[in-house]
């Protein structure tokens, strides 16, 4: 599992998609539902924080290249 | 030639006349619709909003009006001396009896060349395949990285950042600024859309805009250079150029046409971020759902193993054994009390057989026991003392010294 803060919103989103559609459709332990819960929660509110703090980022090319 | 009689009495007035001639000039084909070349003169512009003006040339004049409704589609900064085009009808106006050009378009000389060019050129491309309706991409529903060519100052450019930030603001926006009009344009443009590439090559998706103009000003964007580039441009293109009447060839060219900028920013972001934190809430709740309903399952589950399993329980055994131990202690102690009452009898027995053997109940009879006085030994024979020898006798109350004779 890649760390969660290299993730992009829909890989992150994905995941959580993913997640959610393996507790409903596929028996698991309940040690592995518990780990896949937390790692749900872990992603739903990475989302949201990436959400609430998204602020355009813009760029600007000067003589054709970037302004970095 | 007919005499004018100076007696007949007048069959016309002023301005049944005026409507005879005015119903002359607008049963013309000809003079209903005309394009009529001239320099601007005499302009006025009064507070009603129509526009009144002169139009010359060096060997006639003819007077002008625009009605407001044709003004406000107006493109053009109309001023005295301009050479123009103008297309309308020609007709009379009663109150002064003179006839007037009424325009409904006007145009700079020379733009209907550059019409009849994009014509032209808007048939080539077509028959080429550069507005191929089955070429078109469709746009990505959520593009990271959004290029967007336009003149970097202007309301375009805002326009389209504050939609980009209000709908998406996840995404990253690479501008190019360029010249958007004018001869030096398409080239820049073009330009401006190859560096946006080689800085960006993960580019998702291209934004062209350019605010409204008149005809001249959104030139550039008809110019075929421009078309051909956005037509093989490798990314999907949104083209967001003047307002919604005004069609270019690059909007024919894009993968989808706006008609504004920041209609182009809306088309450029399907999905919102306000419908990304919908779903986000969506499935955060679906997880707690489903975590509580796996959770309840297994309690159940639980329930009934904890069931099943106290029917099997080591426990149940223990608790038998300690049963079986309670009745075997109880056994036991009623066992040893049995024994110990046998015991006690047979103490008892013992006892008062004993007892019976006590030397007091013997004496108490009226037996006596006589000792020796020397050394204590019980005299049970006549031989066991001598005459003479002094003798205890116990009998039930006492003692007795005596002195054998």
């Amino acid at each position: 599992m890649k760390k969660i803060e290299e993730l992009t919103y829909e890989e992150a989103f994905a995941e959580l998609e993913a997640v959610v559609g393996t507790l409903e459709n596929e028996e698991k332990t309940l040690e592995e539902s518990l780990a896949l819960f937390e790692r749900g929660q872990v992603l739903s509110k990475y989302c949201s924080r990436l959400l609430e703090n998204a602020e355009l980022r813009v760029k600007q090319l000067v003589d054709g290249d970037l302004d970095e | 030639m007919k005499q004018a009689s100076l007696f007949a009495s007048p069959n016309w007035t002023v301005t049944s006349i005026t409507s005879y001639l005015r119903e002359l000039f607008e049963s013309d084909e000809l003079l209903r619709n005309v394009w009529v070349k001239g320099e601007i003169s005499n302009l006025s512009r009064p507070r009603s909003g129509h526009i009144y003006f002169t139009l010359k040339d060096s060997g006639a004049a003819m007077r002008a009006v625009m009605w407001r409704s044709s003004v406000a589609r107006l493109n053009l900064d109309l001023r005295d001396g301009m050479e123009i085009e103008v297309h309308g009808y020609i007709s009379i106006y009663d109150v002064s009896g003179q006839y007037q050009l009424y325009a409904d378009q006007i145009r700079p000389v020379g733009e209907g060349a550059l019409y009849q060019e994009y014509l032209r050129l808007k048939a080539l491309l077509e028959a080429e395949g550069l507005f191929d309706p089955d070429a078109k991409r469709p746009i990505p529903n959520l593009p990271k990285k959004i290029g967007i060519v336009t003149s970097a100052t202007g309301a375009a450019i805002r326009d389209m950042l504050n939609t980009l930030q209000r709908r998406m603001p996840l995404a990253e926006v690479i501008i190019a600024p360029t010249m958007v009009q004018g001869d030096a344009a398409p080239p820049k443009i073009v330009a401006a859309m190859e560096n946006l590439l080689r800085v960006a090559p993960d580019l998702d998706l291209l934004l062209l805009g350019r605010g409204g103009g008149s005809i001249e000003d959104l030139w550039a964007f008809n110019d075929e250079r421009v078309v051909r580039a956005v037509a093989a441009y490798p990314v999907p293109v949104i083209s967001g150029v003047g307002h919604e009447t005004d069609f270019t060839l690059t909007d024919f060219a894009a993968d989808l046409r706006a008609a504004t900028p920041t209609a182009a920013a809306e088309q450029a972001t399907p999905i919102t971020i306000a419908e990304l934190s919908g779903a986000n809430n969506h499935y955060t709740e679906k997880l707690r759902e489903q975590m509580s309903a796996i959770l309840d399952a297994a309690f159940v589950n639980l329930d009934d193993f904890s069931q099943r399993l106290g029917y099997v329980s080591p426990l149940r055994q223990v608790q038998r054994d300690a049963q079986t131990l309670d009745g075997l202690n109880q056994r036991l102690n009623r066992g040893q009390t049995h024994h110990l009452g046998m015991l006690r009898e047979k103490l008892f027995g013992l006892g008062s057989r004993l007892d019976a053997l006590n030397p007091a109940k013997v004496l108490a009879r009226g037996y006596a026991i006589v000792t020796r006085h020397s050394d204590g030994k019980v005299v049970s024979a006549a031989d066991d003392v001598q005459p003479d020898e002094l003798i205890h006798i116990r009998v039930k109350d006492g003692e007795i010294d005596a002195k054998t004779i």
